[in-house]
């Protein structure tokens, strides 16, 4: 037996006596596990399933064993999500801290900042939020002005962001401020940790048009945070953010792929997939009726399938430990467009059951499809905008000139 | 399944890279249509072809060929869609020989395919009647007679059709016009009495013809597979062409749209490099996006074809969408090729309106992106 052979009997032999079996359900929103220093456990099942995975370091497969990280290489880490979409387990944690800021700590913090800071992330034990956008600063970014002045051995950050995913539940934020202010904008801008206790901090969740309040605005008013907390060097935290966003948007990319058979990941009912949801609302039962869905349907499943297997040969040809790279920004627009054009198609292929708002005469399922719906507008706006991820395929994947150092010198 | 190119792959693709850019630039289409040439393939390129062994890519090594694949093929096709070679690659290998190797007794395969690795068969599937690839839809009779099978009918869209000294003829034994029943497939010497070719002069230059059959006489052993029960062998041979096909689209594809960006880089006006405008540079980047989902189904379907584990119904779902996709991606680069040159674009002196002309042919050969998603709904059963 080889050992990769080996190593996939082992590691079934283990999810199959550790994964509880309502883990091996479809995931609902409500069990989703952020973690964090007061995590909610709707499912008891899910706290067992967290501590399992995190001894393991399997909620971070590949990141080294010395910051508690499962210490995979490729090949294992593929084996060992196949293993896991086998039987249908659920995610043991969800977190930014994995998904964005734990590969840029590995890639640029010092070593007692990954001491420090890693294994809260593998073991879920501090929930992070993004400190990027403010106010005056969306896709221009880097024009963002939180301030952070060195007094002795503290930062004193004071400003506000804005869109900052679940500020009101995280322990603590990572954060884009601006330390320079006598440089050019990109050039004066540090990456700093701190805790969301801390005095002057506070927050305020913002309305959406879904009716969901996920996003906050988030106020610093005098903060103090010890200078320890910079990570990599002084005003050079824009390749910092930039590299993070990469891996922000190899996640935001996943919202483009189905799972399985199922058009709506995690969904079961009559409205999982859009066929089945068009033909369920039309009484049709061999054929779908409408020929012009039928043709649309056709062609967005199609673009999926096709968008899959470019996530699929993307992560082929990314060599070992490297991570996302300028394709981030194409996966990222394609999947958002594409997860765009899901819920316009479900909107179509169930009509106004599509459109409760809440109350009665709707399934709960139809009503999160209206909500599910307004929620994906966000998609292509988060992460960068889908206009600003051709900017980038533009300029560093396609070489094309820059029209702005073309006309202003 | 692996969605990268092998070592070996790779280098197949160099070399093939290597032969194409030396010895069939897009001149050489050129020069075959301006003299109205006879073959409309250049047979010297076409014998150097053979002898790099590119015809037995895909055959197996029992019957003399080397059984690299259809990845190994597709790799080649790919290079030959870059150039705009036009060959007897397709007519002859992809489909003529694919259709030996599925539908044909061991006799058939024995003899036939050594003589297309030698370069002494040109072979060529006579399938559409009408101006749109339905494949079930047959009205060409074949009727039993003593000494064989008498054909009658017409068919359109025969890929060189008028150098081809075989046919394989799809035609009907029984059933009515759109019944999948019923359906065989025959072999019919260029010679027949009562076949009448007639060639036809297409807009991307390569060649086609047209057949008429009046009561050709075929023996019984012109019967490739089983009678009456050809359509689903036909309907697999077809799904392999439509992936090799796709394969040689996204050569093109990436041919315009390299040969586009360049001119992007080049082409100065209002005083700065037009690839600077951003409205051009988002169509640009959505272009490419759309080309990278292409290569992605193509090394899909390609490595699908050449792995045992897949069954047909998963092959004829990646078919699907690899020529759907590529087809609707071909229509975009072609158009966007012409308009983002400009004036120079609509000049015959400039090559890339020879890839709008390649793309319309190759868009509807073997179904267009509209026939492959009603295919792809009815597969998924919906």
């Amino acid at each position: 037996m080889s050992s990769s052979e080996d190593f996939r009997a082992t590691t079934r032999d283990w999810l199959e006596a550790n994964c509880p079996p309502s883990i091996r359900t479809p995931m609902v929103q409500d069990e989703i596990v952020w973690g964090g220093r007061n995590p909610v456990f709707k499912n008891p099942d899910s706290k067992l399933w967290l501590a399992r995975m995190a001894e393991r370091g399997w909620t971070c497969p590949t990141w080294p064993t010395e910051y508690g990280g499962g210490g995979l290489d490729k090949e294992e880490s593929i084996i060992l999500s196949q293993e896991l979409r086998r039987i249908n387990a659920r995610p043991a944690l969800t977190s930014f801290g994995i998904s964005m800021l734990g590969p840029v700590l590995l890639e640029y913090a010092n070593h007692e900042q990954k001491m420090r800071y890693i294994p809260g992330i593998v073991r879920g034990e501090i929930r992070w939020c993004q400190g990027y956008s403010e106010p005056g600063s969306g896709s221009d970014l880097a024009s963002l002005s939180t301030r952070a002045e060195l007094q002795g051995d503290f930062y004193t950050i004071n400003g506000a962001k804005v869109w900052t995913s679940y500020a009101d539940k995280a322990d603590w934020i990572f954060c884009l401020v601006r330390t320079d202010l006598e440089v050019p904008k990109h050039s004066g801008i540090s990456f700093i940790l701190f805790d969301m206790a801390s005095e002057g901090v506070s927050t305020r969740p913002i309305q959406l048009i879904s009716g969901a309040s996920v996003f906050c605005e988030t106020f610093f008013d005098d903060v103090k945070v010890p200078a320890a907390n910079l990570v990599g060097r002084l005003n050079e935290g824009w390749s910092i953010a930039k590299r993070l966003l990469q891996h922000e948007r190899t996640m935001i990319s996943s919202f483009g792929l189905a799972s399985g058979q199922s058009d709506r990941g995690g969904t079961t009912s009559t409205v999982a997939s859009l066929e089945g949801a068009a033909m369920h609302y039309r009484g049709d039962t061999d054929r779908l009726s409408d020929p012009v869905l039928r043709d649309e349907i056709a062609q967005f499943k199609i673009d999926s399938e096709a968008f899959a297997f470019t996530s699929q040969r993307s992560v082929e040809e990314s060599k070992q430990g490297q991570g996302p790279n300028a394709t981030s920004s194409m996966l990222k627009n394609y999947g958002c467009e594409l997860n765009k054009r899901r819920y316009e198609l479900l909107l179509k292929a169930i009509g106004s059951q599509a459109l409760g708002w809440e109350g009665e005469g709707f399934a709960d399922d139809e009503l999160q499809i209206t909500r599910e719906w307004l929620r994906s507008k966000a998609n292509s706006i988060e992460g960068g905008t889908s206009e600003v991820q051709l900017n980038v395929i533009a300029k560093r994947v396609l070489g094309l000139p820059d029209m702005l150092s073309m006309t202003r010198k | 399944m692996s969605l990268v190119l092998s070592e070996e792959q790779q280098l197949l693709k160099d070399a093939a890279q290597n032969f194409c850019q030396q010895n069939s630039p897009l001149t050489v289409l050129r020069r075959l249509r301006d003299s109205k040439d006879e073959t409309g393939f250049d047979e010297h390129i076409w014998k150097q072809m053979l002898e790099l062994g590119w015809a037995g890519m895909a055959i197996p090594e029992a019957y003399g060929g080397y059984e690299f694949g259809y990845g190994g093929l597709g790799v080649v096709l790919e290079e030959t869609g870059r150039t705009l070679t036009n060959s007897p690659l397709i007519s002859t290998v992809l489909i003529g020989a694919t259709t030996i190797n599925e539908l044909g007794s061991e006799n058939h395969k024995q003899d036939l395919l050594a003589k297309i690795m030698a370069g002494e068969l040109l072979v060529s599937l006579a399938l559409d009647e009408s101006t749109l690839h339905k494949p079930s839809s047959i009205e060409t009779r074949a009727t039993k007679i003593s000494e064989g099978f008498e054909l009658s009918g017409s068919k359109t869209f025969v890929l060189d059709g008028h150098v081809a000294s075989k046919f394989i003829v799809v035609a009907r034994t029984s059933g009515d016009k759109y019944s999948m029943e019923g359906i065989s497939v025959f072999l019919v010497d260029a010679g027949a009495a009562g076949l009448a070719v007639t060639r036809t002069w297409m807009v991307d230059s390569r060649n086609a013809a047209k057949l008429t059959l009046d009561k050709v006489v075929v023996a019984e052993d012109a019967l490739l597979g089983e009678l009456d029960k050809g359509f689903a062998s036909l309907d697999r041979v077809l799904d392999i062409a439509r992936i090799g096909l796709a394969s040689e689209m996204l050569g093109s594809i990436q041919e315009i749209f390299d040969r586009t960006m360049d001119y992007l880089k080049h082409r100065e006006q209002f005083g700065v490099l037009i690839g600077s405008f951003q409205g051009l540079q988002h169509r640009a980047a959505t272009m490419y996006s759309e080309i990278e989902l292409c290569k992605s189904v193509v090394r899909a379907a390609l490595s699908a074809l050449d792995n045992p584990e897949k069954n047909w119904d998963e092959i004829a779902e990646l078919a699907s969408i690899a020529k759907a996709k590529l087809s609707e991606v071909f229509f975009l680069a072609s158009n966007e090729g012409i308009q983002m040159h400009g004036g120079i674009g609509m000049t015959d002196e400039f090559d890339i309106g020879f890839f709008i002309k390649r793309a319309r042919v190759a868009q509807q050969f073997l179904g267009d992106a509209a026939f492959h998603r009603d295919r792809y709904a009815t597969l998924k059963n919906f």
